[in-house]
């Protein structure tokens, strides 16, 4: 959890950092802690997700390796396409859960995959703005405004394809300052202060804390953006990884998705 | 319009206190080993080196002095460097022509005014060169019209011919000394060469450690040197002593008969032409005879220069053939002479 | 040759070497020209060379006054001066970035003013891109020039003082034509780390098509969707800038001392 704290504290140091060095992993545990006690399960486990899911992700591997002490699970946080990108060149792990059905795809059309993608949670999108809402949004068509300085995500990754798409929806014409290259990017640009909103996944609203304040909007719903997971064909520790797996798509791995400001599947 | 300067600085363990006087038209040789702080002396008169006290003033205007210290740049004077320092990057012309040029002159009239200085110097048509493409000389040459070109007060040379080989110098110092003897300004000439100072300069001061121990014309140097440096750089033999009549009590023992009379602390000078060697004890009863022993010997031209070590410590000079009869080797032991009337004794 | 020169050497080369030929086997030649024809890539590439030649000419003007202060003044605190200005290398980019928000963002110290009385935002804009590259680009110049004024004989500085030249003259006439191969060599440098710069512009800066998406965002973002489009755009740099300093490189670098520029 300490690692997964300072994510959220500089999230853009650590994604763009993570996604420079193509796969520097945070390390939760010390993986080669040998236990005689209890669990089943040893080795390391390698899990490879969304950036989104970081926090809820850090809890759910303390759980997973307080029930079996002889498990470390070491995560990659970064952008699903990036991620993706590292698992088709070759990058050894054990579970993938990405943002989008799309990097998914590119996943499996690699034939990584060990058994069929689930979808087990979902994200929507919810407009981010400074404490106070200097900007005075309130709701989507604020993002035609072009005297407003405006942040959305590039097209090229998820959640700038699920704003286009919202947008397309509501037959807006966005007039944004700046495509950031991913949502934790854009976020930081709220809580900066330097827009006076960004369109980012209602759970980076709940994760970003009292400077950014979360503007819902109806539109949204539309928009539901799926998030797969599975275990992969070469994983070093399939065991382990179908037990996370199982974890997450628990209860009380829904329920822990829930309270971060996921959605049901 | 006469230089005048009292220059006292420290520059690391060395502490500079010299203080002189140039004349218009006068040339002075500032003489002395490397490191008394010759140079040190040179930049403060340029004003590149604050001095921490004294003063230096040409005629009515003060340069230095407690409350005030006029920039290089707004100094009346021209500098020589040991090795010319032509910007690299200019032609020759432009090199001769800068000194007018920062001083507001347009660059054409600048070169235009710089043109009959190359003629005066020798370099007639390498104008256009840059430095790298001149010999050691002429650049030297170069560098002596670009600071003489706006006739400045003062002149200064740092080592001028030092980094010439032999035959260059020998050229560039009667150059030299031609555009020295037309200079109407102070000039002050730095050098640790006797013969560049004996050459060029019409007074000489003679700076060790820091301090003038010696001033005069360079024949007066010569002739009565007053410290073991000078004396070595003009070729004599300087012995300190006291004088008691007929006899000088030398200070590092043993006793010296002269043929004038002295009294008090003095100098005695031996010329090393003037002493005799032999194998024995030479006959008569010369009253200068000391047994030393041959430590070095150099072939210096016609002659052998012999360096004893003994009660007197001497330098000889003896003609070759002589050093041949004699059979002598390093180690060897000789008796010495000097005729009482080939010593020069002079109050210290 | 010594063997024990020429084998790190060879290895150096391969080391640096091989990963751009990876880049030129695996780009896509056959679709290269249909990509290289969208006209986000000319946008981007018109950008990026004029943000990084803008930014090498804000480094020039500022960068080389304070190589020269920091090798020649006498100033108090100047290795601690030179310890600061040289910070942006070892800082991450993306931080450097954040530290931009913080001094000219529209909070920022700088910035909040700027943006109250006159209405005036600078992230999101062409010279915010400037700015971040010159921020991260300049300390390259700095430390060039600083170390060619070093090297440089300050005596020629003393002559050109008893020529009657003050230091501004010096500096002009003796110190810059004797230390032109370091500033040229500095500003290439700078230029070239101004081209590449990512992480402190596209914090600052943001990223829009036109005016702030400069050739490495672009590629980034092209690495999200279609890393064959990466590829052909990363070529594309790597080419101009390749061109660009083997150009330059003929023009300055190449020429021997002592003809330096004419003054």
């Amino acid at each position: 959890m300490r690692r997964t704290r300072a994510l959220l504290v500089l999230p853009v140091v650590a994604t763009v950092g993570l996604t420079a060095c193509g796969g520097s992993a945070s390390d939760t545990a010390a993986g080669t802690a040998s236990s005689s006690a209890g669990g089943d399960l040893s080795g390391t486990l390698t899990v490879f997700a969304a950036a989104s899911l970081t926090g809820v992700f850090g809890n759910l591997g303390d759980q997973l390796m307080a029930a079996h002490p002889g498990l470390g699970v070491r995560f990659n946080f970064a952008g699903s396409s990036a991620l993706a990108t590292q698992l088709t060149q070759g990058a050894p792990a054990d579970v993938f859960a990405s943002a989008n059905e799309e990097q998914m795809t590119v996943v499996t059309d690699a034939g990584l995959q060990a058994g069929d993608p689930a979808v087990f949670t979902g994200n929507v999108l919810e407009i981010a703005v400074p404490e106070g809402n200097p900007g005075g949004v309130t709701g989507l068509a604020d993002f035609g405004d072009a005297d407003l300085t405006l942040a959305v995500c590039a097209a090229d990754v998820p959640c700038g394809a699920a704003a286009a798409a919202v947008f397309a929806d509501a037959g807006i014409t966005a007039q944004p300052d700046t495509e950031e290259e991913d949502v934790k990017a854009a976020l930081t640009k709220v809580q900066l202060g330097e827009v006076d909103a960004a369109l980012v996944y209602a759970t980076d609203v709940r994760a970003a804390g009292s400077d950014v304040e979360g503007v819902p909007f109806p539109e949204a719903e539309q928009e539901v953006n799926d998030y797969p997971i599975c275990v992969l064909e070469a994983a070093p520790n399939a065991e382990a990884a179908q037990a996370f797996v199982d974890l997450v798509e628990s209860d009380a791995g829904r329920l822990a998705l829930a309270d971060a400001g996921f959605r049901a599947p | 319009m006469t230089l005048d300067a009292h220059v006292v600085v420290q520059r690391g363990s060395l502490g500079v206190d010299v203080e002189f006087w140039v004349g218009d038209g006068e040339v002075l040789a500032v003489l002395g080993p490397n490191g008394a702080g010759k140079s040190t002396v040179l930049r403060v008169l340029a004003g590149l080196l604050p001095p921490d006290a004294g003063r230096v003033a040409v005629g009515q205007d003060v340069w230095d002095s407690a409350d005030r210290h006029v920039p290089p740049h707004q100094r009346s004077l021209g500098m020589v460097f040991q090795d010319h320092l032509l910007f690299p990057h200019l032609s020759i012309t432009e090199n001769v022509a800068f000194g007018l040029r920062s001083r507001g002159m347009r660059r054409a009239p600048a070169r235009a005014a710089a043109a009959p200085w190359l003629d005066r110097v020798g370099l007639t048509g390498l104008g256009d060169r840059r430095p790298g493409e001149l010999s050691g000389g002429q650049a030297q040459r170069a560098a002596l019209a670009r600071a003489l070109v706006g006739d400045p007060r003062v002149l200064l040379l740092d080592e001028p011919l030092s980094a010439l080989d032999a035959r260059t110098r020998l050229a560039v110092r009667a150059e030299l000394h031609r555009h020295l003897r037309d200079y109407a300004g102070s000039a002050v000439l730095v050098t640790h060469d006797p013969i560049d100072a004996m050459a060029l300069a019409d007074r000489v001061v003679v700076v060790e450690d820091g301090r003038v121990v010696q001033a005069g014309t360079p024949a007066e140097v010569a002739r009565r040197p007053r410290t073991d440096y000078v004396a070595r750089l003009v070729g004599l033999v300087l012995l300190p002593g006291t004088g008691t009549g007929a006899q000088v009590a030398l200070d590092g023992g043993g006793v010296v008969a002269v043929a004038e009379a002295a009294a008090g602390p003095v100098f005695v000078a031996v010329r090393p032409e003037s002493v005799a060697l032999y194998l024995q004890r030479p006959a008569g009863s010369p009253r200068n005879v000391w047994p030393l022993r041959l430590v070095a010997a150099t072939p210096h031209g016609s002659v052998v220069r012999c360096d004893l070590a003994g009660e007197v410590p001497l330098t000889a000079d003896v003609t070759a053939t002589s050093f041949a009869e004699l059979g002598l080797a390093p180690g060897a032991e000789v008796w010495a002479s000097v005729k009482a009337s080939e010593i020069a004794v002079y109050t210290r | 040759m010594p063997l024990p020169l020429l084998l790190p050497a060879l290895l150096a080369v391969a080391f640096l070497v091989l990963p751009l030929l990876g880049l030129v086997v695996r780009a896509p030649w056959s679709t290269i020209g249909p990509q290289l024809a969208q006209p986000e890539v000319g946008q981007a590439l018109r950008l990026s060379l004029l943000s990084a030649t803008l930014a090498t000419g804000v480094s020039l003007v500022l960068g080389v006054p304070l190589a020269w202060v920091l090798a020649r003044s006498r100033i108090r605190g100047r290795s601690v001066l030179r310890a600061l200005v040289t910070v942006p290398l070892v800082l991450p980019p993306v931080v450097g970035g954040v530290a931009l928000f913080l001094v000219i963002g529209r909070t920022g110290i700088l910035g909040r003013p700027l943006y109250e009385h006159l209405g005036v935002t600078v992230p999101f804009t062409t010279t915010a891109v400037v700015i971040a590259e010159t921020f991260v680009a300049m300390p390259f110049l700095v430390i060039s020039v600083e170390g060619a004024l070093r090297a440089a004989d300050a005596r020629f500085e003393d002559a050109a003082a008893t020529l009657g030249a003050d230091r501004w003259t010096t500096f002009r006439r003796v110190t810059l034509p004797l230390v032109a191969p370091g500033i040229a060599a500095g500003a290439v440098l700078c230029w070239a780390r101004a081209l590449g710069e990512f992480g402190a512009t596209i914090t600052f800066a943001g990223n829009f098509p036109g005016t702030t998406q400069t050739m490495p965002l672009a590629v980034y973002l092209a690495l999200q969707r279609d890393p064959e489009a990466a590829i052909v755009l990363s070529l594309v740099l790597l080419a101009v800038s390749l061109a660009t300093l083997l150009l330059l490189r003929d023009r300055w670098l190449g020429r021997g001392p002592g003809q330096g520029v004419p003054a």
